[in-house]
């Protein structure tokens, strides 16, 4: 079936006939190129082409086009070109194939590199501004719902919300205690090492406390639970605006801020505390053991310094962040997931861009809740 | 090659399918020939849509041999079916279109990969196969995400079609479609099918698609194929679910506005 394609040319007084043989198919392409351009100069320099397609044992859209544009490489410099011969099977084709290409579109003209690079920074600013009116929208959509189910209590959704403080908090606690343990002890070890020098290693169980209860314990539990449970908002509603999920029940006359994202930002308010301090005392339990097996200092002595050192103001700074962090990655998460469009890439873009925002939001909170808390004297 | 590859494009023997403890397909056995158009027509959730994917080999199946074109396609373990996809070109039901990538990429994508050409003759001939399926050059930096339904359709068509595979495969190809532009896909799948000399394999609910443009009817019901043949001999055959489908409230009527 599939025959080596030649490509004969003889010139015949002004006029060079073309004799297309062999499969003119798309396995052959490769061939096809180099047979369409190796008789492209004798094309032009002629006065006339005949194709005598006789020869064509076997021809697909692709062989055809390849002869089409030789046809027209002659036509469009205002000489004859016809085919002869063509087979019966291939006439559909070849009339078909005629008929496309015909229309080429006016090439859009390349804007400006400058033109192009400032534009994007006014749409980044532009979007700026529209990002903080969805999350103050979604933040005032929060409240409302939030003042509806004080109204009408029964109109909580308290299975999902339970479901989704099984999924966010219970199931999050392993990964959230390891981390933090790891952190805890890895700033232990680091404490000790570097006080040392100076033979103040006893106020690495200062650093240690104080660090991880106003800060560490708190921002590290946030940032693990923006990219484990946040990304999952975000594509969860996501993918039910792609499907549509989401106008079905507006239809049906609920509000998805009542059923999708009330439960799921409530959850996160009320898991984030207790995962932070879950965290928080993971990671004094690192440091503890760091200060046994590293830093020659007993349970006893760790415990005692830790008493001196921390108070529960220290505590109290740490875990007020948390319910504020949670509604900040909850806010955004799920508008992130309501502005998914269509496509799959969109889905993707969108997860990406809750989680780097909401790490954003939840770092830069920090730093203003340090600044407030210092200045009340906390 | 003996008569039989000659003469018939997709061979199905004594197929069965199931997940599970459930049958979908028990002992099935179709013939397609070479050229023809063939409509499958069956319940919902009945197996259409089973026995279209696991002949393009992505069900496994527990026994029977399928030859597609004179090869025998993979069984259970082996998939196999690299090589083969330059045999059939497969119109999804929801045109599986990539979101990623523009309207035109879509169609070249399959000759990207199995072809060595240049990038000037890629673009022609992806905007060649636009233009067949009747859409216009300028819909061509389009995303999937921008299509109607019809057009996303029209495109999944045109990269089904790009490497002029000899058998096409259609799912439920005029669903969703409106009327006039159903009508118009089926004058589409008619005129694409002599111009290229394809062999469509289409699973359909439309009748209209049926009577207009296939040239035979294949009817599955309880996961076997129980009449076979030209419109007017399903018409007459005495399956009672094939009588329930073809002379049904709604078939009737159809028919009757044809008449």
């Amino acid at each position: 079936m599939n025959s080596e394609p030649l490509l004969l040319a003889t010139p015949s007084g002004d006029v060079l006939k073309l004799r297309p043989e062999g499969s003119w198919t798309a396995a052959n392409v490769t061939t096809l190129e180099t047979l369409s351009h190796s008789v492209g100069a004798d094309v032009d320099r002629s006065r006339g082409v005949t194709l005598d397609m006789s020869g064509v044992s076997a021809l697909d859209t692709l062989g055809a086009w390849v002869l089409e544009k030789l046809s027209r490489r002659a036509a469009s410099a205002g000489r004859s070109a016809e085919f002869v011969g063509v087979a019966d099977h291939f006439s559909g084709l070849m009339d078909e194939v005629r008929e496309v290409n015909r229309h080429t579109p006016a090439p859009t003209a390349k804007p400006n590199a400058v033109l192009l690079r400032l534009g994007d920074l006014g749409k980044a600013t532009v979007g700026a501004r529209e990002d903080i009116t969805i999350f103050l929208q979604m933040l005032g959509a929060l409240f409302m719902a939030m003042i509806g189910v004080l109204r009408r209590p029964r109109s909580l959704r308290l299975t999902s919300l339970v479901y989704q403080l099984y999924r966010i908090g219970w199931q999050a606690i392993p990964i959230v205690a390891l981390i933090t343990f790891l952190i805890g002890a890895i700033i232990a070890q680091q404490g000790f090492f570097h006080f040392r020098r100076f033979g103040a290693e006893s106020y690495t169980v200062d650093m240690v406390g104080i660090l991880v209860l106003r800060e560490l314990g708190v921002l590290i539990v946030a940032i693990m639970v923006a990219g484990r449970s946040g990304s999952a908002y975000t594509a969860e509603l996501g993918s039910m605006k792609m499907r549509e999920e989401i106008d079905a029940l507006s239809t049906m006359g609920l509000d998805p801020v009542d059923v999708l994202i009330l439960p799921r930002v409530a959850a996160l308010v009320i898991a984030l505390p207790i995962l932070a301090f879950i965290g928080s005392v993971a990671a004094l339990y690192g440091g503890g053991l760091v200060a046994q097996f590293y830093g020659d200092m007993g349970p006893a002595i760790y415990i005692a310094r830790l008493h001196e050192a921390i108070s529960v103001t220290h505590f109290e700074v740490g875990i007020l962040k948390a319910p504020f962090m949670a509604l900040v990655i909850g806010i955004v998460a799920c508008s992130e997931g309501l502005r998914v469009k269509g496509s799959a890439e969109s889905l993707g873009r969108q997860t990406t861009t809750s989680v780097v925002k909401s790490i954003f939001l939840v770092i830069v909170l920090d730093g203003l809740f340090a600044i407030f808390f210092a200045s009340i004297g906390m | 090659m003996d008569e039989s590859q000659e003469q018939f494009a997709i061979r199905v023997r004594d197929l069965v399918v199931g997940f599970g403890r459930q049958t979908v397909l028990d002992h099935l056995s179709l013939d397609v020939r070479k050229g023809e158009i063939l409509g499958l027509v069956g319940a919902s959730g009945g197996g259409k849509s089973v026995l279209m994917r696991t002949i393009i080999g992505l069900i496994p199946r527990r026994s029977g041999a399928i030859e597609v074109m004179g090869h025998e396609i993979g069984g259970t373990q082996n998939r196999g079916t690299q090589g083969a996809a330059a045999t059939w070109g497969i119109l999804f039901q929801q045109g599986a279109l990539f979101s990623s990538l523009t309207v035109r990429q879509n169609v070249q994508f399959p000759l990207r990969e199995n072809l060595v050409l240049s990038q000037e003759l890629m673009d022609e001939i992806a905007i060649a196969k636009l233009e067949m399926v009747g859409l216009r050059a300028q819909d061509a930096d389009k995303y999937p995400a921008e299509l109607s339904g019809g057009m996303t359709k029209r495109v999944a068509l045109a990269r089904a079609l790009a490497l002029d595979p000899p058998i096409l495969f259609l799912d439920e190809p005029t669903s969703g479609l409106d009327p006039i532009a159903a009508g118009d896909f089926d004058a589409l799948i008619g005129t694409l099918q002599k111009t290229l000399g394809l062999t469509v394999f289409m699973v359909t609910h439309d009748l209209a698609s049926l009577t207009t443009v296939c040239d035979r009817v294949a009817a599955l019901a309880d996961g076997k194929i129980v009449a076979i043949g030209p419109m007017r001999d399903l018409l007459q055959s005495e399956h009672p679910w094939v009588r329930a489908y073809f002379h049904g409230k709604r078939s009737q009527m159809l028919q009757h506005e044809m008449r």
